[in-house]
């Protein structure tokens, strides 16, 4: 039982912690704002997981074929932007189920992905390492113990997902445009009567969830790595989802949510390296559900207490 | 011809209006004439093509011929926009409002003030408590709607109108879902909106309403009109009888009752509701075979919660229920729907029907399982649309078609559909609530009729109303409750709706005597 405790109080003691903290939140902050951008509007987006894998293999491309790894987050967020089109055009122009859309796109950014590792990188499971983004050296701010370890070398990306968030809430909260996004998630009909644009809001919230979804995809591949590997989401789509619900479809929430989560994975991911606990690899596995226990008791817990927008998976047709 | 006429010295004028849905001729060449800042209202039964004229007057659907001018102008309204454009608003009869946003949020949306890039929401807000002080619209601007009251969100739909500066105001049975106080609060701004020169039509089926604050009426039915008059050239019967195209009878024509055994005894009866607070507090009643016992009330008093109890909808505390001499009260709904006991349910599409079913399953619902219907295996689907045929010929429920589903009936056919089924089963027992609710003359008509003969073929009747006119009409005796508890017994013939109404406050009946 000790060595649990001094192996738990290693964890918190140690900046990585921390640090894998951010990291790990990243592309959940982003992926789960790209859902509350879609949601707010009223279109459910359950292919933030097919976009993500998308903008993490265009992110690999980019920097491939020209090498520049902006280039690539350039090309891998066109392709997230692509995806959500599609879903927009099918679930907003023509009334389509959106959990069933949503499910296709998944199925697609996989068969694509893995269809296009082989034929570009001639092997399957993972492409060449490219270049990726270089990281934000804060030069002397390094020096400072314990938060000079945390914040002194990040990837550009964490900042922009935090970035991302405030943006997102001004824009839902203060903006005319925001306004709009939530009454059109509420109450379609009541926006149309008053010469809201109802389609092109949706268009809007769900062409920016694939934007957002699409960076937190490239982090995973270019933002540290420099690889793609097959389905390396990993569920991080869904878990994003969980996120934005608990998150009550507000960019901040989603934010918290997406730190609580990205913390679980730090954590399992340190305890498990702690020498003194001697665990054997295969616990790995057991250590990798911490996550998704989490997210379970927490949505359950949560249940009546987040509210979707009204009309959130409701197709409008106008008569 | 048409050019030469001046229509200068009206606010509306619709000329011609036709409108095709499939299958139906929504509108037939109607005529409306409107007066400058005068209160006029269109009256019709439900499906008279009301709603449909004003969609087209707002731009939610294009006619397919005929022409709108405004102010003596000509205007063609493609869209919302036109109609706000040429400064007419339109409060829904189902309000427009986005529940989870605040008041301002709701009136500035599509026409939003900013500063810079961002809503100005105290700009907004100070036009909307400018606008509220000018017309007497009391509201509170930070409120979320889902939060206030149904009369104060009508304020908030016409404040949103006069927001958008409309001078015509289209108001589309705006008190469907009034108590009659707000009802009178709704007239006060009607009246004031009118003294500073705004132009109201006022879409409704409720005559006295017609009388007592328009100046003119256009009457519909079927898509055409019927007859223009003006308010205080016409009473109520001339009005009705151009809206049915017949001769309506207000009253009800009834002998007096027979009634028989007691069929139904409710003894101390308690039963709480969903929060766990006692609705039914002790309460008490017998119901005779041949007879119509009325329970007057303000909603909210326990009547929902009586008649599930007795209707085996609701757990029972503690006290009895008694049909047909057998303690029934822990039998399941279908037990006592075998017994005989039928039951109209007070909200029509959340327990009387299924919305997304035929109709000729609706009238076999509770039955599905009878030999009639279903060898134990399969539906007899042949039998059962023979079955409906001859019941939608019956109570003629239109359109007579069996594949309609309930969703597309209006709320009179819908009822008619229930009270068919109910009745067909060869109830012994009724247990009705609401059974008018929303419905139109025509329509109270035939259920006021229909629950008449039920009773003179013997069936016991517990009718259960928050209209006093029809609990006086047609109860044998009228019990009114309070809090979960029965004020006093009364005989129409023998009080007044004074009495009924102070015993509805909480009055006990030998209050009443010993004041008297």
């Amino acid at each position: 039982m000790n060595e649990w405790i001094q192996a738990i109080f290693n964890v918190f003691t140690n900046p990585t912690f921390y640090k894998s903290t951010l990291t790990q939140s990243t592309p959940l902050i982003l992926a789960a704002l790209g859902g509350v951008f879609s949601e707010t509007t009223g279109v459910t987006n359950i292919a933030l997981e097919g976009i993500m894998l998308m903008g993490a293999f265009g992110g690999v491309m980019g920097s491939y074929f020209t090498g520049n790894p902006w280039y690539g987050l350039v090309l891998g967020t066109f392709f997230g932007v692509a995806m959500a089109a599609l879903h927009a055009w099918a679930s907003i122009k023509y009334g389509a189920d959106q959990i069933i859309s949503g499910t296709a796109l998944i199925l697609l950014a996989q068969g694509i992905t893995g269809f296009a590792l082989v034929e570009l990188f001639g092997q399957p499971g993972s492409t060449d390492l490219v270049r990726s983004i270089p990281l934000v050296d804060l030069g002397a701010f390094k020096q400072i113990p314990f938060v000079g370890d945390i914040f002194g070398n990040l990837s550009p990306f964490v900042y922009i997902a935090f970035a991302s968030v405030a943006f997102g809430w001004i824009l839902i909260y203060k903006t005319k445009l925001g306004l709009r996004m939530r009454s059109v998630g509420n109450n379609p009909e009541a926006a149309d009567t008053l010469g809201v644009n109802v389609y092109n809001v949706r268009y809007f919230g769900v062409i920016m969830s694939g934007f957002f979804a699409a960076l937190g995809g490239a982090y995973l591949s270019i933002g540290e790595l420099g690889q793609f590997t097959t389905n390396m989401t990993n569920g991080r789509g869904f878990i994003a989802l969980a996120a934005m619900i608990i998150g009550n479809w507000n960019p901040v929430g989603a934010m918290s949510a997406s730190l609580l989560f990205g913390s679980a994975t730090a954590f399992n991911n340190q305890l498990q390296s702690q020498s003194v606990l001697n665990l054997s690899t295969n616990t790995q596995y057991i250590f990798g559900m911490i996550p998704y226990i989490i997210t379970l008791i927490v949505v359950g817990g949560l249940i009546g207490k987040s509210r979707s927008p009204s009309a959130d998976g409701v197709p409008y047709i106008k008569e | 011809m048409d050019k030469n006429v001046d229509y200068s010295e009206y606010a509306v004028v619709m000329r011609g209006i036709t409108k095709r849905f499939p299958g139906v001729l929504a509108n037939d060449r109607v005529d409306l004439f409107v007066k400058k800042s005068e209160i006029h209202a269109i009256v019709g039964e439900n499906g008279a093509g009301k709603t449909t004229l004003m969609n087209q007057l707002y731009g939610l659907i294009r006619p397919d011929d005929g022409k709108i001018y405004i102010n003596g102008v000509e205007k063609i309204i493609k869209d919302p926009n036109d109609a706000i454009a040429a400064k007419i608003g339109m409060v829904h009869q189902h309000f427009m409002l986005v529940d989870r946003l605040s008041v301002v949020e709701n009136i500035v949306l599509g026409q939003e003030p900013v500063r810079g890039p961002f809503f100005a929401l105290n700009r907004a807000r100070k036009e909307i408590k400018d606008l509220s002080r000018k017309f007497g619209l009391t509201v509170d601007p930070d409120s979320i709607i889902e939060d206030m009251p149904v009369g104060m969100q009508q304020r908030v739909e016409i404040i949103k109108v006069l927001y958008r500066g409309a001078e015509i105001l289209v108001l589309d049975e705006p008190t469907a879902v009034l108590t009659p106080q707000e009802t009178n609060e709704l007239f006060e701004i009607l009246r004031s909106l009118k003294s500073q020169g705004k132009t109201i039509i006022f879409i409704t089926h409720k005559l006295n309403e017609v009388m007592a604050i328009t100046e003119s009426v256009t009457v519909m039915r079927l898509g055409r009109v019927t007859g223009v008059v003006k308010t205080s050239q016409t009473s109520p019967r001339e009005l009705a009888n151009m809206m049915v195209g017949r001769e309506v009878l207000l009253t009800v024509e009834k002998n007096s009752a027979h009634p028989g055994d007691e069929i139904l005894q409710v003894k101390d009866l308690i039963v709480k509701e969903n929060r766990g607070i006692k609705a039914v507090k002790g309460l008490s009643l017998t119901v005779r075979s041949g007879e119509i016992v009325g329970i007057a009330g303000v909603a909210g008093n326990g009547q929902t919660e009586l008649t599930e109890a007795i209707t085996g909808l609701r757990k029972v505390e503690s006290g009895k229920i008694i049909f047909k001499k057998e303690d029934i009260t822990n039998f399941s709904p279908k037990k006592r729907r075998e017994m005989g006991m039928g039951h109209i349910p007070e909200d029509r599409l959340k327990h009387g029907l299924i919305k997304t079913f035929p109709i000729y399953y609706n009238f076999i619902l509770g039955e599905h399982d009878d030999p009639k219907f279903s060898d134990g295996v399969f539906l007899k689907i042949k039998d059962i649309r023979k079955f409906s045929e001859d019941l939608v010929k019956k109570f003629d429920v239109r359109p007579p078609k069996i594949d309609l589903l309930g969703m597309n009936l209006s709320g009179g056919n819908q009822q008619k559909v229930i009270v068919a089924r109910e009745i067909a089963f060869d109830p012994v027992l009724m247990i009705v609530s609401q059974p008018t609710r929303g419905l139109d003359v025509g329509a109270i008509e035939f259920i006021h009729k229909t629950l008449i003969s039920m009773r003179d073929k013997g069936i016991g009747i517990l009718l259960i109303s928050m209209e006093l006119e029809e609990i006086f009409s047609l109860s044998d005796r009228i019990l009114t409750i309070y809090e979960g508890q029965i004020m006093g017994e009364v005989r129409p013939e023998k009080t007044t709706t004074e009495a009924v109404g102070l015993m509805m406050a909480g009055h006990k009946l030998e209050d009443l005597h010993q004041e008297a």
